[in-house]
């Protein structure tokens, strides 16, 4: 189908970009990649009476190094983001995850920007975020605030934001010494929407005890969710074999109750919830392990 | 209300009156009677409609035409085989039999114009993964990683 009609702006600034917000407040929308809005415009799913078209706004494109975190503007294409040195060595996690979004085509438009504010709970993003404790910068053209992603994320396709705010950069702060991460998915295909996916990152003391634990899943909630059961259980225990099969029990029955839908069941999600539990947990362990030893 | 934009294709510039709303694939097709990309499904799962905007390749059905204001978009049309007829990538599907129907070829050439500028030499599974962004309902995709490691060849033959 063919997207209902609305009017295009294309302002080359920030604040002419809020401004255009806050006159047109719930009935404009900004538009990002456009690979989730145009595809439920297509469908009319959703119909804008105004797109506020971010692309030209090149303040947005950023990706910088500040306290030893990175930091990402809102337009920061998602192939960017993925190519980044700086991403690499900085936040490991995102970098490995990355080519998990989609197809390289759809990266080369959709932003890291978009896919957070989009909320999907199949999306790798908004997971990674709450994973490594990100923080939104959203502003509006009275208000500037920061939201830790946790905070963010509010249910099904919602966040924290109003109608007239903006997210304008998100922060990933560099992981603690000692650290281990890892991110993995099922999915019908490579490239397309997980049936199940989960971020795992695992700290461990100078004993080799879990000292942190962060296990958080997409496609089986209303957004990000995280296993706070199985990461209680983890900590203050040696990380073998055992203890990561419990957690990865508890996470799969008590933290996620997924719902089914044409790709797959809840049963089946259930199990992969497990499944992926127990290798992400697995790698980051070790990399932990191995951090540690250094 | 409509807006002016100035887009260049394949190498020729176009002057058009736009609705906003107006898809690039539209534009190509019913615009400027550029048939050669295909519209499979109009939200970004085929791959059919991909193009090539300022050399990388999008989902021309993801993209309004006024967003290419100022652009250069590159379609299969402009496939340039210089002495020969075919583009060597071209040549190579030609050879290895890597379309049926042809309807998806378009979008999977597209694709794979920057993704062998980029990387010439492409192993069989960075060739999968790049073609995991397009749907061919008819080949079974074996011939398509056939025809695009020929076309590999025949590139890097010419320039050498
Ligand atoms: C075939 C296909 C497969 C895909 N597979 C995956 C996948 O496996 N995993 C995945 O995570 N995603 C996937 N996506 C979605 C893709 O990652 C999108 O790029 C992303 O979800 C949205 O980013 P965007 O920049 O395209 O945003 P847009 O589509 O432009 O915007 C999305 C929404 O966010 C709002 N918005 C955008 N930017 C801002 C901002 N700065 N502030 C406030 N609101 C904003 C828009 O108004 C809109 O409501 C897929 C898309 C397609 C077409
Ligand atoms: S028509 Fe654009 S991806 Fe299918
Ligand atoms: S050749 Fe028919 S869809 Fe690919």
């Amino acid at each position: 189908m063919k997207p209902a009609a609305f009017d295009y702006f294309a302002p080359g600034t920030l604040d002419e970009a809020l401004g255009l917000l806050a006159d047109y407040g719930g009935d404009a929308k900004p538009l990002a990649g456009g690979q989730s809005l145009v595809p439920t415009m297509n469908f009319r799913l959703a119909q804008p009476a105004v797109l506020v078209d971010l692309n030209g706004i090149d303040e947005l494109f950023f990706i910088r190094e500040e306290d030893g975190g990175l930091r990402c503007g809102a337009m920061t294409r998602q192939r960017s983001v993925e190519r980044s040195p700086l991403v690499q060595r900085i936040s490991p996690l995102l970098y490995e995850a990355m080519p998990h979004i989609a197809h390289s085509q759809i990266r080369n438009r959709g932003t890291i920007g978009g896919s957070l504010a989009h909320a999907d709970p199949a999306a790798e993003l908004p997971v990674l975020a709450v994973a490594l404790d990100a923080r939104m910068y959203v502003r509006s053209v009275t208000d500037a605030r920061w939201v830790a992603a946790r905070d963010f994320y509010v249910g099904l396709f919602a966040t924290a934001m109003l109608p007239d705010e903006m997210l304008v950069e998100v922060a990933f702060p560099a992981l603690p010494p000692g650290s281990g991460w890892a991110f993995d998915e099922v999915a019908r295909q490579h490239g397309n929407y997980a049936m199940c996916g989960a971020a795992a990152v695992v700290g461990l003391d100078g004993r080799g005890v879990v000292e942190r634990a962060r296990l958080v899943y997409l496609s089986v909630g209303e957004g990000p969710v995280e296993a706070e059961q199985a990461e209680a259980l983890l900590v203050g225990e040696q990380p073998n074999a055992e203890a990561i099969r419990a957690a990865a029990e508890t996470a799969a029955t008590q933290d996620v109750d997924p719902v089914g839908d044409i790709h797959a069941g809840p049963a089946f999600r259930r199990h992969l919830s497990r499944v992926i539990a127990e290798r992400v947990l697995t790698r980051a362990i070790e990399r932990a392990t191995e951090a540690n030893r250094q | 209300m409509d807006q002016t934009i100035t887009v260049t294709v394949n190498g020729r510039e176009y002057e058009c009156s736009v609705e906003p709303r107006l898809l690039l694939s539209d534009f190509l097709r019913h615009e400027i009677g550029l048939t050669g990309t295909h519209v499979g499904c109009e939200h970004g799962v085929c791959g059919a409609c991909t193009v090539l905007v300022d050399n990388e390749a999008v989902r021309s059905c993801l993209l309004f035409a006024v967003q290419t204001n100022g652009r250069e978009v590159a379609t299969v049309e402009g496939l340039d085989g210089g002495a020969q007829a075919l583009h060597p990538i071209q040549h190579g599907f030609w050879e290895r039999h890597g379309l049926q129907c042809g309807f998806c070829t378009p979008g999977i050439l597209m694709s794979l114009v920057p993704f062998l500028q980029e990387n010439p030499n492409p192993t069989e599974e960075e060739i999968r993964d790049l073609l995991s962004g397009n749907i061919c309902r008819c080949t079974g995709y074996q011939k398509i990683v056939e025809a695009v490691q020929l076309g590999a060849r025949l590139i890097q033959e010419k320039s050498s």
